[in-house]
């Protein structure tokens, strides 16, 4: 009988507050459920393993689908302060609602064992230097995820 | 329903009830009860499927009022998850 742990394996390349909550929620839960975990980290999903995460914001503009409180003419969203603004309401609106923040989840997922795996290829991209990132992290290339996805039950790209 | 531990997870959203579930859930010895109470609607599906999927039976659950009250069983010795082909 075969005892091999379920596998899911995510690709996060987005690195704005809303996109960078599916990857932690689904990876912390998933390895709570007894799955191993691993994600890929790519281009601006890369921000999402700097050790400060205050500089992800949740920007209004391009992002029609956002509920606003006060509606807007789109042409207002690109004035200065207003990624600032959303960003702050959203995430009181979040502590409020009882939802965890990006730092604790991150903190769960590898507190669980989810293996976090560094682009390096986007490293040198955007000339980022390892220390700017946290430890318990891995650097790779798409080979790296092939070889950790090829076998998993979940695989999805955020 | 008699339980061995209580977690109150009320006032949290998707995923930490589960999360905190299966912290508590390692705590246990086999057979040993935990009961969970969240206000979170979500849940309801959630939890079914912690149990499922972790193969802690779910033995009762209900509503009351904004709480959702759940029990859960640890099961026999904790065995590494099979492949869905081995099922």
């Amino acid at each position: 009988m075969n005892t091999t742990p379920r596998k899911m394996a995510l690709i996060a390349t987005k690195g704005t507050l809303d996109m960078a909550y599916p990857p932690f929620i689904l990876a912390s839960t998933a390895a709570a459920l007894g799955y191993q975990v691993q994600i890929f980290f790519s281009f601006y999903g890369l921000q999402l393993l700097r050790k400060n995460l205050d500089h992800i914001k949740i920007s209004p503009l391009a992002n029609p689908a956002m509920p606003e409180p006060m509606p807007m003419p789109t042409l207002m969203k690109a004035l200065p302060g207003m990624e600032a603004m959303a960003t702050g309401m959203m995430k009181e609106k979040m502590q409020k609602k009882g939802i965890a923040s990006l730092e604790e989840l991150r903190t769960i997922c590898l507190e669980a064992g989810v293996k976090f795996i560094a682009c390096e290829m986007t490293l040198s991209l955007f000339e980022f230097e390892r220390s700017e990132f946290i430890d318990d992290i891995e650097f790779g290339g798409a080979a790296t995820f092939v070889d950790f996805a090829g076998d998993a039950e979940i695989s999805l790209f955020v | 329903m008699d339980f061995d531990q209580e977690l109150d997870t009320r006032g949290l959203l998707c995923p930490i009830p589960i999360l905190k579930t299966k912290v508590a859930m390692d705590e246990l010895r086999p057979g040993q009860v935990l009961k969970v109470v969240s206000t979170d609607p979500g849940s309801v599906r959630d939890m079914e499927a912690f149990a499922r999927q972790t193969r802690n039976p779910l033995l009762h659950s209900r509503v009351d009022g904004r709480d959702h009250i759940y029990f859960l069983r640890k099961e026999g010795a904790q065995e590494s998850r099979k492949k869905e082909t081995d099922r």
